[in-house]
């Protein structure tokens, strides 16, 4: 009878899940495949040709401007990751422990808020902030304090990994502020009680057990950064391609799509290659979840 | 320790201005009458107001959003249902891998779901169209819709259903007249987010619309020439406050619905 029921049930949840499963299986999964596919092709004028080679991965693997472009997208993504994560960690400690309960949900809105506004316009205002003539550089210099407009923060890898560093901001405070908030507040007491300072309390209890929350939003962060398209073009002027655009040029624009999708399956091996050591190498404090 | 305190919030104020800069900047270059984006500021004008609101292309492109937006959040929203449902009523094996893969969307780089639809659509020999756009977003739209209603149906009380069956009910009735009255903030709110996300959504729009216009890639062709961006950062200025209602109402709807059923009304939408 009871394992009667449990089929019921499990029957119950398969039928539930699967219209929203099986357009993900169509729309996600088949293209996924297909590109998968694709790039063990070869290309002919004007269409794919169905001749299995590794051609194309043996050239996206010696190519030296795929190198230099996937190298820079990996270390434009990295920097961004963590300046994103190292800026908004004290803003979620702050909101999740010195902010009065029934504000907090107040502070989270506003930092979501910005988040939800025209990507592409807070892209291009970014440009006008940084850019030779913009904000900082025209104030600075009419304030008397530079006399030539700074040129580091100019349609450069600066400027991509500060605006980047806007564009990602609430996915890495929130996650770090929901593992400060399930931090039991007593465990802080008794790490001063038992005659810790306010620093080794924090870097002893309230860091370790902060740490899944902070693993999350190295993620959440680095994987579509990765794959970002807008801000190399607008912010960089095009001169600054990262592999989202190289593979966008590959499929549409030279019509060789066997390339773009070795292209885009190399991309997201190394995306999912650099997240797997990054989960082992923290594997101690993925523990403490559990 | 009081000093550490308000240094910390001295700094959460400032990291604030960073997130808004941008948007306190928008409405300040939509009313300069200045034709070049910089400081010093000119004088007021709403010329770039009027100048978007004649604008014949930017309606069509306005009008074929709404049109994507509104069917992206209703579809997305529904298939969120079913899905928030199955997790949080029902056990069956492999359940974590699936809802993991329907929520896969959320951390895959954009430009990947896109170009690998393209690639499908283009071989299958699908029209693209604003349909197409649709079927991307719904997609992209999905594992956002899925994480508020989980929210919501998490926090039902099984028992309520329970006690509908008991009183004769049936399975269909007793969801209608129970459960999604009581789940309604969060589609509310999973609607509206979905529209929000969707009306924004540039990089599947830009390679699944074809030669038809939407909001975010008309934006971005107008973005290459000078004269326009005053007009741009007219429409922005109107976009920014639109989503800032949109989501004045979502976060209403969800702190109700949080209230209605005794949750917390911490917690932000992702």
């Amino acid at each position: 009878m009871a394992k009667g029921g449990l089929d019921a049930q499990a029957r119950q949840g398969y039928t539930l899940i699967a219209p929203p499963f099986l357009y993900a299986l169509l729309i996600l999964a088949a293209p996924l495949l297909t590109i998968l596919a694709y790039s063990f092709l070869t290309d002919g004028y004007l269409e794919v040709v169905r001749d299995f080679t590794w051609a194309n991965y043996a050239q996206v693997w010696t190519d030296p401007i795929v190198r230099t472009v996937m190298l820079r997208s990996l270390t434009v993504s990295a920097l961004v990751t963590l300046v994103t994560v190292l800026l908004a960690f004290p803003v979620a400690y702050y909101v999740s422990f010195m902010v009065r309960p029934e504000k907090k949900a107040t502070w989270l809105f506003l930092i979501t808020i910005p988040f939800w506004t025209s990507y592409l316009i807070r892209v291009f205002l970014w440009k006008v902030i940084l850019g030779y003539n913009g904000v900082i550089n025209s104030s600075l210099t009419g304030l008397g304090i530079i006399d030539e407009p700074l040129t580091f923060i100019l349609y450069n890898v600066n400027s991509i990994v500060i605006t980047l560093a806007h564009a990602y901001a609430p996915f890495a405070i929130l996650p770090i502020f929901v593992a400060l908030e399930k931090i039991d507040r007593s465990l802080l007491e008794a790490g001063r009680d038992l005659g810790e300072s306010r620093a080794m309390t924090f870097w002893r209890v309230t860091l370790p057990l902060a740490m899944p929350g902070v693993l999350a939003a190295v993620l959440i962060v680095f994987i579509p950064t990765i794959g970002d398209y807008v801000t190399p073009e607008l912010i960089g002027g095009g001169k600054i391609p990262m592999i989202a655009n190289l593979i966008q040029v590959q499929m549409l624009a030279l019509d060789n799509r066997p390339l773009g999708s070795a292209l885009a399956v190399t991309a997201m091996a190394i995306v999912a290659l650099v997240s797997i050591v990054f989960l082992l190498i923290n594997r101690r404090f993925l523990k403490v979840r559990s | 320790m009081k000093g550490q305190g308000r240094g910390l919030q001295a700094y959460a104020l400032l990291y604030l201005l960073f997130l808004y800069a941008p948007i306190i900047l928008l409405p300040l270059f939509a009313f300069n009458s200045g034709t070049i984006i910089a400081f010093p500021l000119q004088g007021f004008t709403t010329d770039w107001f009027s100048q978007m609101w004649a604008n014949a292309t930017l309606r069509t492109a306005l009008t074929n959003s709404l049109i994507i937006a509104v069917s992206a959040a209703i579809l997305a929203t529904c298939l969120g249902i079913f899905a928030a449902r199955a997790s949080t009523r029902f056990e069956f094996p492999g359940k974590g891998g699936m809802m993991g893969f329907i929520l896969l969307p959320m951390v895959l780089p954009e430009i990947i779901v896109a170009m690998s639809l393209l690639v499908v659509l283009l071989g299958a020999g699908v029209q693209l169209s604003i349909l197409t756009v649709i079927v991307g977003h719904v997609l992209i739209c999905m594992p956002y819709a899925i994480a508020i209603l989980t929210t919501a149906f998490s926090s039902l009380d099984k028992s309520l259903e329970e006690a509908a069956y008991d009183l004769g009910e049936t399975r269909w009735s007793a969801f209608r007249l129970v459960t999604l009255p009581l789940v309604m903030p969060g589609i509310i709110s999973s609607l509206l987010i979905s529209f929000t996300i969707s009306l924004d959504e540039f990089i599947i729009a830009f390679f699944l619309a074809g030669n038809q216009p939407t909001l975010p890639t008309y934006i971005f062709s107008q973005l290459r020439f000078p004269k326009q961006i005053p007009m741009i950062m007219a429409l922005g200025t109107v976009l920014v406050a639109l989503s800032i209602v949109l989501l004045a109402l979502g976060e209403y709807f969800r702190r109700r619905g949080n209230a209605r059923m005794g949750g917390n009304p911490t917690g932000g939408f992702l």
